[in-house]
Order: structure tokens, then C-alpha cells, then sequence
């Protein structure tokens, strides 16, 4: 039987490992972005199990929603990156700290 | 070991191997073709959930759009990715440790202290003549939730400005008209007034 | 009637007005012809009101003319009550004020500030009118300050010189103290009977009888005795009672007609006047009795003490105005309100007398004050020797004189008291009587008898002063021989008083002294039996002895008992006290207030330590915004783990 732990545990590992990822790709912007879309489909797994076990479509709505979302924050990610290199010729954070106090 | 079980291991595992790829991947095309593979496997364990729709708009919008557009970009800019790399393994231990403790923590919440099987009894299989996903969700965006649904037309829409307005370039030699360099101009700048004295008639 | 009694203290007001503003303008001869004009108008009034009231029987008048303000149901208003106590003080005030308003043309002759001091002395005198016909309290305490103000303004007259500064302000701020009872007093009544008026304080008191309040702690005092402690507190400032005193002496910088006016016979007197203006509330509380007695006690006669060893005339009266005052405040103490209005009149005459003759004796020498350099003037002033006879004979209260009427007569009545610390003050008030005496004669053999000890240009220079210094002299001189003879049954035993004044029955010594009397001469042959009058002459024989015909015993006395020669000259160390730990102790205050309190604490801590504060957390601050991304999702993973770590254990 697959019980709602499982698909739980399955978000909360892909969550774990996007989080390793931006630790890790810390430099890396393009990864960065990545790792974020990573953690958007975990949450998306756990909405769509819990829709599933409490029988309730809601989630799934919210799921649509949160694809709505990540897509725009993608482009508008990758746009701002665009640009960013286009100025600096550089994606290496290390590189972008203008806004340093 | 039922069927359903194994499928969903199997799938459960590549979306794990893929995800692991993705974050250790060296070259960023690599981590993004990953990431498509990522949400491929995801996409299947939806339909599990008798989430069809939601699975197969996860296959082209997610992957269709976004991640293309990602490799537009990984492709579009040269990008030098040995310096990007270092620290990958100075900092390795400590983030393996972060993980794991999280992902500890976590399964332990969710299968000791919270969302425990008898609480959340595995429910029947729909069947063919009841009504599908793609009609449930229907009916509910467009009674219950279409006032978030015009909300989430909006983000689009201000999405698209933005990345436009963040990018556009403009060509040097193109004329245009400025109306409010119009409305700013003065007297002074289109006027001169000459001083000349009054000449005799001779 | 109502136009009438404003005109009494609107005329000197609009004399001083214009005194002061055009003073320059309209000349010396104009001021003080408009100033004269002013306050014989207004006592020409106080004659008429005099028949009017005393008389006439009218009724006592008790109107308001204007009201200022109306807060819930309190009225601050502008009245005037007419009675015969205040037509008494009237026509002293204004018949002293007139007298001393002809004294200064000749006294001020030379002086620059000549207007300047007539517009002084005639808004005195409206401040002293508006005083004594006031029908409330705020209009009391107002013509209390301002009598105050003009004090310190008088007392200040010379302003260039130093000590007339130091004593204006001691005048000033010893009389503040009394005020803050004094307000305080007046806080209370309003607190307890709801108004500002005097009928009203008057018809509520009785009413307050037994109530108690509750100022600190849980103890419980006596509304009324409060009440009355506190009010007497602000005549102990103006009328200079001990410890309140201190101001007294130093106020003799100002010039002697100032002396003569306020600090003899009217701003002193106002303390005693209030006293005997709130008898009804007054007599309500033993407790209060017996304070105002005991103070009156202790400065009739301590201060008459130290009047017997100084040197500088105006000092010696100045003293013997203390203890004369003294003395009234025992007779209120005593409930025998009667007597000490009997005596404030008596005295404001003799008293001005002597003082302006002291300023007469004064201006034959040059403006040299000490007694020490006089002597042997008798030939040479005799209008003034013969006044300040009369003057010091009423002072000791030698028969048929005014002023032995009126001291007997507050003799007996302390003698007839039975409240608490009578007897004490009965030895007080016998003693003071040799004292007196003493101080008295002191003063006039050292001036006016013996060898002239002053140098030959000045013996040459002394004359008689001229006709506008001796015409009031003389005119002061005959008040002070004949009202007491004329006017004692009257007032003291009579009906004089007789609404006005309220004594409780077991308080009122004045009818037991009363059975006793049978007129003013059959009381000449009845203080035979009793001991005044013979320490009265002992005084005189001892000064004559000692000054006259063995001057050598008194420094023999001094080298003997010389430390209490000592103790009388520090004036029993209340100045030396009042400077050391108020003064110094004030000084001391503001200075650490200022620097630790305002530079170090508000300015240093508060004010730039609240901006140093905040610079400080915000360069700490400053470096957590690294500007590197992957800090900030560092510290998110964190927060999460932290979040995550909570749901785990709780």
C-alpha cells in the first residue's frame, strides 16, 4: 500500500536535495534557478498526494497556481540573468555584490 | 509488493537519481536536460495520483516552456563553469550533513508525528464513469476559484512586461518621437532673441 | 457705593500710573504734586467712609465689581468688602502713606530716581488698599504679592549698590516661602469649602470642625488646623516672624521712608491683618492658636534682644519692629484679635515716627547711620527730639501714651489665657517690656543725649531739617500721644469689632481682661499693680545708667560675658544657617543637576547616546548584508532547519 508518508517522503527528499543543491552551486546562478524549480515541484508532489487522500481539489487548484507562478518567475529569472550578463559578463554570484552594506 | 508499489519505487528512484544529477551535474546543459528528466518521472507519479491533468500540464508547461527556456539560456551564454565549480567539494561534507539532518527531521515528522496511516486511509480508485480530473478541475477554477484564477492571468501578463522591459535593447539609429522630452521643452530652447539696433536710412 | 470705595485704591494706582510712564516728562514738582494728590484723595475718602461705616451703622458692603473668570463653580473675582476693620486699616494706611509721601520730598531732595520713587510708594499704597478691602482670597493674595513686589523694588531703590541687591532678594525670596504656605492655605480652603470667597470660607468652617486629611503616610491631621497653620505660615513671611524674619533687618538698605511706610506700619501688618480677617476660621483650631502664639513669643522677645546691641539706627527699630510685631502675633495667639489690631494701629504710628525721625537725625549727619558717632543732637534738632520722646515713650508704653494701651492690654490678655504655651509667652511678653525699654532708651540717649562723639564739620552741618521732613513728624506725634486715650474702650472693649471679629467664648480673654476695666484712666492706676510698668522704667534707668552716667560698663559687660555678646550679634546664627544650607545647598543642586543631570544624563546618555546607540547596531548590522547571494540562502536554509528543529521537539 502506498500511504500519503510516501509520497510525503518522496517531496521531503527532493526538497532536501534542492537544498543540498544551493549549497552546494552556490556560484552558479543558472543551477541556482534550478535548484529553486526543484523545490517548487516538491511542494507540488505533496499538494497533489494530499488533494488525492483527503479528497479535496483544492490542492490541485493550488497546484495549477503554483505552476502559474513558478513559470513567471522563471522568465522573469532568466530575463534578469540575461541582462545581468550582458553587464557584468559574469554569472559567478561572488561576482554580483554591488549591494554590499 | 504490489504493481502499483513497484511503479511507484521505480519512478520515485529516477526522479531521486535525476534530481542528484542535476545538482552535481558539471556541465549546466547536462543539469538542465536532468531537470527535464526530473519532471518527466514526477509527471508519472501524479498520474498515480489520479492527477491527469495536472501530470500532462506538468509535461508542457513545465518542460515545454520553462526548461526550454532555461537551455535557450544555459546555450545562449558562454559561460566559463570551472570557476563556478570550486568550493564544490570544500563544502560537500557540511552540505551532505545540512541535508541529511533536514531530511531526517523531516521523515520523522511526517511518518512518527503527523500524517500516520490510519488517519489518512488510502481512498478507492475512481472509476471510468465518474467524473475525470480534467472536469473536476474545471468545474471547480470556474466556480469556486475564479477570482484567483484572473489573479494568476494578471502575474502572466505583468511577467511578460517585465521580462521585456528588463531586456529590451534599443538600436541607436532608430527615430522616434519622445512626448515628454516635448511637452519639457522652453522658450529658450527654440527662441533666441538678437538685439539689433535701428538702422538709419541713408 | 460701589464707584466710591474703587475710587480709594484707583487714585493712587492712577498717580503711580502716570508718575511712572511720564515721570520725566511732567518734572519732579508735577510727580510728586500728583502722586500727594493721589493718596490725599483716596484718605479723604477713607474719612468719609470712616463716618459712613463707624458712625453711620451702615452694613458691612460686600460687592463685586468685575469678574475675571468662572471655573466650574469657582469665581475669581474683584471685590470689595467695607467694614470697620477695613476702614480702620484704611485710614492708617492712607493717613501713614500720605505722611511719608510729604517726608520724601525733603528725604529724596537730591536723589535721581525722585518719580521713580514716588510711583513706588504711591502703588504701595494701591496694592496695600486693594489688600485690605479685598473680599476674597485671590484678591488678597494678589495685593499679598504685589505689596511684595513693590517691596523688593523699594528695598532694591538704590540698585547700583550691592548689599541693597543682595537684601531686596533675600526680602523676595524669604517672603516666596511665606507665599508657598500661604498658597497652599489658600489651595485648601478651596478644596474644602469650594470658593474663593471670604463669606463663604467663613460660613463652611464651622462645618470642618473634626474633619481630618490625609497628607503623608497614614497619619490623620486636622483639616482646619492645616488650614490655619499654613495661612499663618504666609503672614509669619510678610510680618516677619521667626524663621521668617531674616529679611527684616536686611530691608533697612532701602530708604528710610520705605521703612517707615512698609516695614513699620503696612506690609508687615497685613500678616496680622489677615489673621484677624479670618478670626472665624482661625478660631476653629487650638493647635493653630498656640503655634501663632508661640512663634509670636519667641521673636517679641529674642529679636528685642538683639536690637539691644546694634549700632546702627535704623537696625534698632528695625528690631524693635519685630518684636513689636511680635507681640500682635502673641495677641492673636491669645484670641484677643482686638488688642492686636489696637496695637497694629498704635504702633503703625508711633513706629513711622520714629522712623522717619531716625531718617530726619539721619540727614543731619550727612547720611551717617551709626549711633556710635552721634550724641549731644538735642540742641541742635529740637522738633525731632521732641517727636522721638513722644515716639519712644508710646514705644515703651509709658501711661497715657498710645502705645502703653495697647501693650497692657495684650499683656493682660496672655495673662488671662489658659490655652497651651500661655504661660511661656507671658514671661515672653514681660520680659520684651525691659527689653523694649532698654533698646528704646539705648537709642535715643546715645543720639540725642551726651557728648557729641561725631566730628566738628558734621556737628557744624546738623541742623534742623526743613518743614516737609518735621510737619509729618509732628502730625505722626499726636496719633502716637493721644488714640490710644481716646479710642481704646471703643475698639478693644467695645462694639468696634463687633461682627467682624469672631472669638469663640472659651478663647475670649478680652471680655475677662473687660471685667476688669473701667476706663482708660482708671487702667493708668490698674498697671500700677502690675509689673510692666516698672520694668518699663527699670529699662529706662538702666540705659540711663549705662549711657548716660557710667558708659563704661557696658564694655565692661561685653569682656565678660562676651560669647553672648557674640551670639547677639550673628543674630542667633539664622542668617549664617539660612546662607550655608539653603543658599549654598541650592547652588549646590542646580550645579549638579546641570552637569550631571542635564549635560551628562539628557545630553550625553539620552540625546548623543541614543545616536551612538543606533550608529553602533547598525554597523554591527551592516556586515550580515554581505551582498553575496548565497549567504542570504544560507541563512534561509538555516532559519528552515531552526523551524524544522522546533516542530521536532514541541
Amino acid at each position: 500500500m502506498i500511504t500519503l508518508s510516501h509520497y510525503l517522503a518522496l517531496g521531503a527528499l527532493l526538497f532536501c536535495l534542492s537544498v543540498v543543491g544551493i549549497f552546494l552551486n552556490r556560484k552558479n546562478v543558472i543551477i541556482l534557478l534550478m535548484c529553486i524549480e526543484l523545490m517548487l515541484l516538491s511542494v507540488n508532489i505533496n499538494f497533489v498526494a494530499f488533494s488525492h487522500f483527503l479528497d479535496d481539489g483544492a490542492g490541485q487548484i493550488f497546484v495549477f497556481f503554483i505552476l502559474t507562478v513558478a513559470a513567471a518567475e522563471a522568465a522573469i529569472g532568466l530575463a534578469i540573468l540575461v541582462v545581468l550578463f550582458r553587464n557584468r559578463q559574469t554569472i559567478n554570484v561572488v561576482d554580483l555584490d554591488a549591494l554590499k552594506g | 509488493m504490489t504493481f502499483e508499489l513497484f511503479i511507484f519505487y521505480a519512478f520515485a528512484t529516477i526522479t531521486v537519481v535525476a534530481a542528484t544529477s542535476v545538482i552535481t551535474a558539471r556541465n549546466p546543459v547536462h543539469a538542465a536536460m536532468f531537470l527535464v528528466l526530473t519532471f518527466f518521472t514526477s509527471a508519472g507519479i501524479w498520474l498515480l495520483l489520479e492527477a491527469e491533468f495536472l501530470a500532462i500540464t506538468l509535461v508542457l508547461v513545465y518542460v515545454g516552456a520553462v526548461m526550454v527556456l532555461f537551455l535557450f539560456v544555459v546555450m545562449m551564454l558562454d559561460v566559463n563553469v570551472e570557476p563556478l565549480r570550486e568550493g564544490f567539494v570544500k563544502y560537500l561534507p557540511v552540505g551532505l550533513l545540512v541535508g541529511v539532518v533536514m531530511f531526517a527531521e523531516m521523515v520523522f515528522l511526517i511518518t512518527q508525528r503527523y500524517f500516520k496511516a490510519d488517519q489518512y486511509p488510502v481512498p478507492e480508485r475512481a472509476t471510468a464513469d465518474q467524473l475525470s480530473n480534467t472536469e473536476t478541475l474545471g468545474r471547480l477554477l470556474y466556480d469556486d476559484y475564479l477570482f484567483q484564477f484572473e489573479i494568476a492571468a494578471i502575474i502572466l501578463l505583468v511577467a511578460i512586461v517585465a521580462a521585456i522591459a528588463l531586456t529590451m535593447r534599443r538600436r541607436p539609429d532608430t527615430k522616434y518621437q519622445s512626448p515628454s522630452r516635448q511637452v519639457e521643452v522652453t522658450k529658450e530652447d527654440r527662441l533666441r532673441v538678437v538685439q539689433m539696433p535701428a538702422e538709419k536710412r541713408s | 457705593m460701589k464707584l466710591f470705595y474703587t475710587l480709594i485704591p484707583l487714585a493712587p494706582l492712577l498717580a503711580a500710573i502716570v508718575t511712572g510712564f511720564f515721570g520725566r516728562r511732567i518734572g519732579r514738582v508735577n510727580s510728586h504734586r500728583v502722586t500727594i494728590a493721589g493718596v490725599a484723595f483716596s484718605l479723604a475718602l477713607s474719612v468719609i467712609a470712616f463716618f459712613h461705616v463707624v458712625i453711620g451703622n451702615a452694613p458691612t458692603f460686600n460687592e463685586n465689581i468685575y469678574t475675571w473668570l468662572v471655573s466650574g463653580n469657582i469665581r475669581f473675582e474683584i471685590g470689595f468688602m467695607v467694614d470697620n476693620l477695613t476702614v480702620m486699616m484704611l485710614l492708617v494706611v492712607n493717613f501713614v502713606s500720605l505722611m511719608v509721601h510729604i517726608y520724601t520730598i525733603g528725604y529724596m531732595h537730591d536723589d535721581d530716581g525722585y518719580q521713580r520713587f514716588f510711583c513706588y510708594i504711591s502703588l504701595f499704597t494701591f496694592s496695600m488698599l486693594m489688600l485690605v478691602m479685598s473680599n476674597n482670597f485671590l484678591q488678597l493674595f494678589f495685593g499679598w504679592e504685589a505689596v511684595g513686589t513693590v517691596s523688593y523694588l523699594l528695598i532694591g531703590f538704590y540698585y547700583k549698590k550691592e548689599t541693597a541687591i543682595f537684601a531686596n532678594m533675600k526680602a523676595f525670596l524669604v517672603n516666596r516661602v511665606g507665599d508657598f504656605g500661604f498658597v497652599l492655605g489658600i489651595a485648601g480652603i478651596v478644596m474644602y469649602t469650594n470658593s474663593l470667597a471670604y463669606t463663604d470660607a467663613f460660613a463652611a468652617a464651622p462645618g470642618l470642625v473634626g474633619a481630618t486629611m490625609n497628607i503623608v503616610g497614614s497619619a490623620e491631621w486636622d483639616v482646619l488646623t492645616v488650614l490655619c497653620i499654613l495661612l499663618f505660615i504666609g503672614a509669619m513671611g510678610k510680618s516677619a516672624q521667626a524663621p521668617l524674619h531674616v529679611w527684616l533687618p536686611d530691608s533697612m538698605e532701602g530708604p528710610t521712608p520705605i521703612s517707615a511706610l512698609i516695614h513699620a506700619a503696612t506690609m508687615v501688618t497685613a500678616g496680622i491683618f489677615m489673621v484677624s480677617r479670618m478670626s472665624p476660621i482661625f478660631e476653629l483650631s487650638e493647635t493653630a492658636l498656640s503655634f501663632i502664639l508661640i512663634i509670636g513669643a519667641f521673636t517679641a522677645f529674642f529679636m528685642g534682644l538683639i536690637g539691644m546691641v546694634q549700632n546702627d539706627i535704623k537696625r534698632v527699630v528695625a528690631y524693635s519692629t519685630l518684636s513689636q510685631l511680635g507681640y500682635m502675633t502673641v495677641a492673636l495667639g491669645v484670641s484677643a484679635y482686638s488688642a492686636a489690631m489696637f496695637h497694629l494701629m498704635t504702633h503703625a504710628f508711633f513706629k513711622a515716627l520714629l522712623f522717619l525721625a531716625a531718617g530726619s537725625v539721619i540727614i543731619a549727619m550727612h547720611h551717617e547711620q551709626d549711633i556710635r558717632k552721634m550724641g549731644g543732637l538735642r540742641k541742635k534738632m529740637p522738633i525731632t527730639y521732641w517727636t522721638s520722646l513722644i515716639g519712644s515713650l508710646a514705644l515703651i508704653g509709658f501711661p497715657l501714651f498710645s502705645g502703653f494701651y495697647s501693650k497692657d492690654i495684650i499683656i493682660e490678655a496672655v495673662h488671662a489665657s489658659t490655652i497651651p504655651g500661655a504661660h511661656i509667652a507671658y514671661w515672653a511678653v514681660v520680659g520684651g517690656v525691659f527689653v523694649t525699654a532698654f533698646y528704646s532708651f539705648r537709642l535715643f540717649f546715645l543720639v540725642f543725649h551726651g557728648k557729641p562723639r561725631m566730628d566738628e564739620h558734621t556737628l557744624e552741618h546738623a541742623v534742623e531739617s526743613p518743614k516737609v521732613v518735621t510737619i509729618p513728624l509732628i502730625l505722626l506725634a499726636i496719633p502716637s500721644l493721644l488714640i490710644g486715650f481716646f479710642t481704646v474702650t471703643a475698639v478693644v472693649f467695645g462694639d468696634y469689632f463687633k461682627d467682624v471679629i469672631y472669638v469663640a467664648s472659651e478663647h475670649d480673654v478680652l471680655a475677662k481682661v473687660g471685667e476688669a476695666y473701667h476706663g482708660p484712666i482708671a487702667f493708668v492706676s490698674h498697671a500700677f499693680h502690675g509689673p510692666a510698668v516698672y520694668l518699663a522704667l527699670a529699662g529706662v534707668l538702666t540705659a540711663f545708667v549705662f549711657y548716660i552716667l557710667a558708659p563704661s560698663i557696658p564694655a565692661f559687660l561685653d569682656s565678660k560675658l562676651g560669647f553672648l555678646r557674640r551670639i547677639l550679634d550673628n543674630k542667633y546664627g539664622f542668617d549664617d544657617f539660612n546662607q550655608a544650607v539653603f543658599a549654598r545647598g541650592s547652588v549646590g543642586l542646580g550645579r549638579q543637576l546641570w552637569q550631571k543631570g542635564d549635560m551628562a544624563l539628557i545630553d550625553g546618555a539620552l540625546v548623543n547616546g541614543t545616536a551612538k546607540g543606533v550608529g553602533l547596531l547598525a554597523g554591527a548590522s551592516r556586515l550580515v548584508q554581505s551582498g553575496m547571494l548565497f549567504h542570504y540562502a544560507f541563512a534561509m536554509i538555516l532559519g528552515l532547519l531552526a523551524m524544522l528543529t522546533w516542530f521536532l521537539l514541541y
